[in-house]
């Protein structure tokens, strides 16, 4: 169990906002901090992982202390044991991949570590490339790989597939995935994408305006009401189009485009760029709007 | 014509540069990356040379360093050295009036570094001090170059602080500049040319080698 309370002033675009959460994560679950930008979710992040102080918290994880302002503990970032993959990468330029990922090796750890890596996220031809000649897709993988290497208690990915198109995403969601199980790793999340969350998480977290407006598993907390659906999607509203008596519905799901017809007062309460599920029960689509 | 002034000359380009090197790293680093209140103060005092006139430096060393002064005595009677028409006195004038010329490039180095880099390091368990010679000292291998080179060739020609607090004495602290001047003086055009020319060409093939380095030149061509 990793229990993180936090409280901390921070500046933000719009004035001050007081971060403030109080969460529990379980181990072995993969969790996600979902929320608009400028939410407070990275600065989260920065304070689990040492590189921002808080005014005020208590972090612990399975029985360590890493964090607790009232005694005046605060670990610092190279004693927490944890693996973080920034949203822009941040490989060592001087390095090639594998330099990276030796780089990133325990005094006396066994080096046995890099070549499983190596095999699990197919970098095995890219090894000897330095960043500058790898794709967006191919550095994240390496930067997921050097996470790994310390073998961390929590891995802890920002936003890691915000810059890439859909098709590189859902793989590397794949990657994300397989590790998560396979090194049996409680990993944090941080995204804004619902179906990438939807497709990833055991349990959400809703920030906004630093608190924790909403918690649960991720349809709980992005349907109003239950949707009991044989299928479900998420996806965001591309077009409404009003025909003879009825309205047209386009949604962008991954890739795909779908057609849904709604009546008018359905119609009335969506907007294009709205993110909803579209789900079936027996025979007709229901479409119903997501926060 | 005598080659002692040019050799001189080099010798404490060199020492220099060594020594500036040791002591612009930790203080570039510091410069880059501290939120210290004083830092403006420190950036003052790194930049000063820029626009003191060197005899002005030249002249406060020389009243600090002489023996007849509390500082230049302590110096002498605990440590042997005598700063003032010394080359010991010179490395240290010249470390002062060289230092924005290393410590500025290496320090604009660090800043253009992305943070998050450094922050990878210490994620990944690796100290402050492994994390500056493994991960940022190598990746502003240019700046270094910058420093290293600018910081030599300054030395070179530098004659007012080397004339204020070294003298003309040769072999110890007549460097080339100040043998041109006097051979000037004397009126031996034909000795001053000479040492004129080989400073110019050697500065010159110096910048050079540097630009075609860090414009990527060399390794264009070598591919």
């Amino acid at each position: 169990m990793i229990h993180i309370a936090l409280q901390k002033k921070l500046t933000a675009a719009n004035g001050t906002m007081l971060l403030d959460i109080n969460i529990n994560i379980e181990q072995g679950k993969l969790v996600t901090l979902y929320g608009e930008s400028g939410a407070g979710k990275t600065s989260i992040f920065r304070i689990i992982a040492g590189l921002l102080h808080a005014d005020k918290g208590i972090i612990t994880v399975h029985q360590n202390t890493w964090l607790d302002t009232d005694k005046g503990i605060c670990l610092k970032p190279q004693q927490r044991k944890i693996g973080f993959v920034f949203q822009e990468y941040a490989l060592f330029p001087n390095m090639t991949v594998k330099e990276n990922l030796l780089f990133a090796l325990e005094k006396g750890q066994d080096r046995q570590i890099i070549k499983e890596l190596i095999d699990i996220i197919e970098l095995g031809e890219l090894q000897n490339r330095k960043p500058k000649n790898l794709s967006g897709g191919q550095k994240q993988r390496v930067a997921l790989a050097r996470a790994m290497v310390r073998k961390p208690e929590i891995l802890m990915l920002d936003e890691p597939l915000s810059a890439l198109d859909t098709k590189m995403r859902a793989k590397l969601q794949d990657y994300i995935l397989k590790i998560h199980k396979q090194f049996n790793l409680t990993t944090l999340l941080i995204s804004h994408e619902i179906g990438e969350v939807i497709k990833m998480s055991d349990h959400i977290f809703s920030i906004k305006n630093g608190k924790v407006v909403k918690q649960g598993k991720p349809i709980d907390v992005f349907s109003t009401k239950q949707v009991s659906g044989k299928f479900q999607f998420s996806g965001e509203i591309i077009e409404i189009k009003k025909e003879d008596v009825i309205y047209v519905i386009t949604i962008l799901i991954g890739a795909n485009f779908v057609k849904i017809v709604a009546d008018e007062t359905e119609a009335q309460t969506m907007a294009i760029g709205d993110k909803v599920i579209v789900a079936s029960k027996a025979f007709n689509p229901l479409l119903q709007k997501i926060n | 014509m005598d080659w002692e002034p040019l050799l001189l000359t080099f010798k404490l380009a060199l020492v220099t540069t060594l020594l500036l090197l040791v002591i612009s790293i930790p203080l570039a680093y510091w410069l880059a990356y501290t939120k210290s209140r004083i830092k403006p103060v420190l950036e003052t005092l790194v930049s000063m040379p820029l626009v003191l006139p060197p005899t002005v430096l030249g002249f406060y060393l020389l009243i600090a360093f002489s023996p007849s002064n509390t500082f230049g005595n302590w110096l002498n009677e605990y440590f042997g050295l005598q700063l003032i028409f010394s080359f010991e006195g010179l490395v240290i004038a010249s470390i002062l009036y060289s230092l924005p010329f290393m410590v500025h490039p290496i320090q604009a180095g660090f800043s253009n570094l992305s943070s998050t880099i450094i922050e990878a390091s210490y994620v990944l368990g690796k100290s402050k001090i492994i994390t500056l010679f493994k991960v940022l000292l190598p990746n502003i291998k240019p700046s270094l170059l910058t420093g290293i080179v600018l910081a030599f060739a300054h030395t070179i020609g530098e004659f007012g602080v080397v004339l204020m607090i070294g003298g003309n004495m040769p072999g110890k602290t007549k460097v080339a500049s100040i043998a041109i001047y006097d051979e000037v003086e004397s009126l031996n055009y034909d000795a001053a040319n000479w040492y004129s020319l080989i400073l110019f060409i050697i500065t010159f093939s110096i910048l050079l080698i540097v630009y075609l380095v860090n414009g990527g030149y060399l390794k264009r061509f070598w591919k």
